[in-house]
């Protein structure tokens, strides 16, 4: 353009200043947003009043009277509130906690299944990730309960696929040790052996490094777990007797109750999840280039070293982060067990809601503790993440 | 290939064949399934366990199964009564939608169906498209709702199956992508305020489980309005589902914009484009179109997660399957509900994550 400097404006005028029409841009969005918060806050404190709701969170002291079915801590419904929102939120970690455990080895199995030169494993893996990943996970958690209420026989004609398990329609029933102090002194022992095994391990480490001999302390720290905890229930007088479930009136009594609602959370959430793990594991198995795995078969490392020392620390690098969401989704998820009656955190907050009409409360809280509990997870998974990345120079 | 070698045979002499290990059916077998111990080991097992499971099912399917039969009929077999599906189509499928309508929310369906499939091929992603859709879904609201042409109004309380099913989350798409670009924008401004509202918005709903919204939408929003207004559920139902899925895309896009590099934007300032200009015409067209396939599995989740609707008692499809089951007549079959269930949203999953995968091939020959 022919524009000369002189011809320019001493100033520019204000809504042609990046910074300033950025000042105002911003100012007007807070107006808009504080103004929408004040006009629903004003909405709500009138529809509060109107309809004589009660606010604050006064009701958490006053008697809950409702029951709970399975509880971790002791609960009866003369209990208050909080409380029951405590059992609940144990029951969501409950859940989670166990449901991530085994959707990681599922969904590994499957993953490394999918890759296997097999080829019937391969593609029944194949299968599996593909529809398992196409059907809501309510739906599946629907279909696992009814199987469980309707296809399993009343307790009087439990199947007992094992002796001392018995599967019907109240769940899985199994016997279990019955108690003794041997137990206990056996679980200390692998405790300590643990314990024995890390400092072996370091210790191991530092020879290595210092004379470039090996220690294998995996293989002695194993070999120790199974021993000597067997050692002690001999020494402790080898206890044998099992406490086995038996069928009194309408129901068992004795051994472990597994209840239909949480097998069949539990079925639904880890199956649904582990065929996305598995697509995250094989996914990152594929990342490994071959020439890495051949480097290290060239250096004379075994199979299980190359595994160990060179695959993996590579693939979950690519693995880890795409993990924590599905981790997280199973959190999440775990909130429809409101739909097959398990009380978990939002069930119990639910019902809170229902018999105080507290709904803001109660809906905040739900909010506020799946906030913390993702947070903590993406927290932790931050800083493994961190342990695991590429250290680079 | 085998002509060639064919013609290269002489006469006068003897040619033998490939060791049968080598070729057809048995080196096959020997290469997949029996190349080391333990996968002849696992390939025995896995045909021992098929062995055992696949017929009985087979069987339970297909040969002792009745296909349209009474309930009654259904008592006095062993295997699957598939017919609570045909003998409760009506309403499995549209709910308390008036008898005498259904035509409505069929012909919308279809619509809606047919111009999923027009839009899959790539050479028709023009404006006239964009036209088409804005067209067809006043056409498929105006079905549903009715109150012209003739037409009695039905109430949205009335509309549910799969018609509800489908316009959760076909809607909840489609008002979700533009506020989900808009917040993936606001993520990425140089304004703290509006960065830091955006951050604070997507964080927060990534955090929740989508029930939680959906409480929120039924129990807490008839709060938020003043006295004697209400909205209907099924809207407000929708805009939890609107919300949620924002923050979803919200996060994908960000991942394309920050894709691209840096000498765009600085080709687009040199140009002398402003940022509104610069977004528009250079960056996100590149940038949308990078993230094409995790959108695409975003959907496929906004369209799973439509279910949960049940959780609030909205009728959609697998509330409907539900209530059918709820009769005491076809209490026993929930089974064969649910598979076939199943079934309906396999094929509606697998064909999008199907077609995003074919998106992603062809998209993968350079930008």
């Amino acid at each position: 353009m022919a524009t000369t400097n002189e011809e320019l404006p001493a100033k520019i005028p204000f809504w042609r200043d990046e910074g300033k029409r950025a000042l105002v841009f911003q100012a007007v969005a807070l107006v808009l947003v504080a103004a929408v918060g004040y006009y629903l806050f004003a909405n709500t404190q009138a529809n509060l009043q109107r309809q004589s709701i009660a606010t604050g969170f006064g009701f958490l002291d006053h008697e809950a009277s409702f029951e709970i079915g399975e509880t971790v801590i002791p609960y009866s419904a003369s209990d208050s509130y909080s409380r029951a929102l405590l059992v609940g939120a144990l029951n969501t970690i409950k859940i989670s906690f166990i449901g991530i455990v085994l959707t990681l080895i599922l969904g590994t199995i499957i993953g490394i299944a999918r890759l296997s030169t097999n080829w019937l494993v391969a593609k029944i893996a194949a299968l599996y990730i593909e529809v398992m990943q196409n059907i809501p996970v309510l739906l599946q958690l629907f279909f696992w309960y009814a199987i469980f209420y309707e296809s399993f026989p009343p307790p009087r004609q439990a199947l007992t696929p094992v002796p001392g398990v018995f599967l019907c329609n109240r769940g899985l029933i199994f016997a279990v040790p019955a108690p003794h102090p041997a137990w206990s002194y056996m679980g200390w022992t692998f405790v300590a052996v643990l314990i024995v095994g890390w400092f072996l391990n370091r210790w191991g480490r530092k020879r290595q490094e210092l004379t470039g001999q090996e220690f294998p302390a995996g293989m002695i720290t194993i070999a120790m777990a199974v021993v000597l905890p067997l050692l002690v229930w001999l020494v402790a007088g080898a206890p044998t007797t099992m406490d086995v479930p038996v069928m009194r009136g309408f129901n068992f009594s004795g051994g472990v109750t597994v209840s239909p609602e949480f097998s069949a959370l539990l079925l639904g959430l880890v199956l649904y999840t582990a065929a996305f793990v598995a697509e995250i594991v094989r996914a990152g198995i594929q990342s490994v280039g071959r020439g890495q795995i051949e480097a290290a078969m060239a250096i004379g490392l075994r199979p299980a070293k190359v595994l160990r020392l060179v695959v993996l620390p590579q693939a979950l690098r690519v693995i880890i982060p795409p993990l924590t969401t599905q981790m997280l989704n199973l959190l999440k998820n775990s909130s429809l067990a409101i739909a097959i009656g398990y009380a978990d955190f939002v069930s119990v907050a639910n019902t809170t809601i229902n018999q105080t009409g507290q709904a803001i409360e109660g809906v905040a809280m739900i909010m506020l503790v799946f906030l913390t509990f993702s947070l903590l997870t993406s927290l932790f998974m931050n800083w493994y993440n961190k342990k695991m990345a590429l250290v680079e120079r | 290939m085998s002509e060639d070698t064919a013609q290269q045979k002489k006469p006068g002499r003897e040619y033998l064949d490939a060791p049968i290990t080598k070729i057809g059916a048995v080196a096959w077998l020997r290469a997949n399934l029996f190349n080391t111990w333990y996968n002849s080991l696992l390939s025995v097992l896995l045909v021992y366990g098929l062995a055992v499971t696949v017929p009985p099912f087979f069987k339970w399917a297909f040969v002792d199964s009745l296909w349209n039969s009474s309930a009654a009929a259904c008592r006095d077999i062993d295997g699957a009564c598939w017919s609570i599906i045909p003998q409760n189509v009506k309403f499995i499928f549209l709910g308390f939608f008036p008898t005498g309508q259904e035509w409505r929310p069929i012909l919308a369906m279809a619509i809606l169906i047919g111009l999923v499939i027009y839009s899959r091929e790539r050479h028709r992603w023009r404006k006239s498209l964009l036209w088409m859709w804005l067209i067809a879904l006043v056409v498929m609201g105006t079905l549903m709702h009715g109150g012209v042409f003739g037409m009695p109004v039905v109430e949205t309380s009335k509309w549910s199956g799969l018609p509800l099913t489908l316009m959760l989350s076909f809607f909840g798409i489609i008002a979700a992508y533009p506020l989900g670009v808009l917040l993936a924008l606001g993520r990425r401004s140089r304004m703290p305020t509006i960065k830091t509202m955006c951050v604070v918005y997507i964080e927060m709903i990534r955090g929740v489980p989508l029930i939680s919204l959906l409480f929120m939408s039924s129990v807490m929003f008839p709060l938020f309005l003043p006295e004697g207004v209400t909205i209907d559920k099924v809207l407000r139902a929708q805009v939890a589902i609107i919300m949620f899925t924002a923050a979803y895309i919200a996060e994908v896009v960000r991942g394309g914009l920050q894709a691209m590099p840096r000498g765009q934007y600085e080709a687009a300032d040199s140009l002398g484009l402003n940022y509104g200009q610069t977004m528009r015409l250079v960056i996100l067209p590149q940038a949308l179109k990078i993230v094409i396939p995790p959108t695409v599995g975003i959907l496929l989740a906004a369209f799973k997660d439509t279910s949960l609707v049940v959780i609030i008692a909205l009728y959609d499809i697998l509330k409907t399957t539900k209530v059918t089951l709820s009769n005491p007549q076809w209490t026993n079959y929930s089974t064969e509900a649910y598979i076939f269930l199943a079934l309906l949203y396999f094929i509606f999953c697998y064909a999008m994550s199907s077609y995003s995968r074919r998106l992603e091939r062809e998209l993968h020959t350079g930008r």
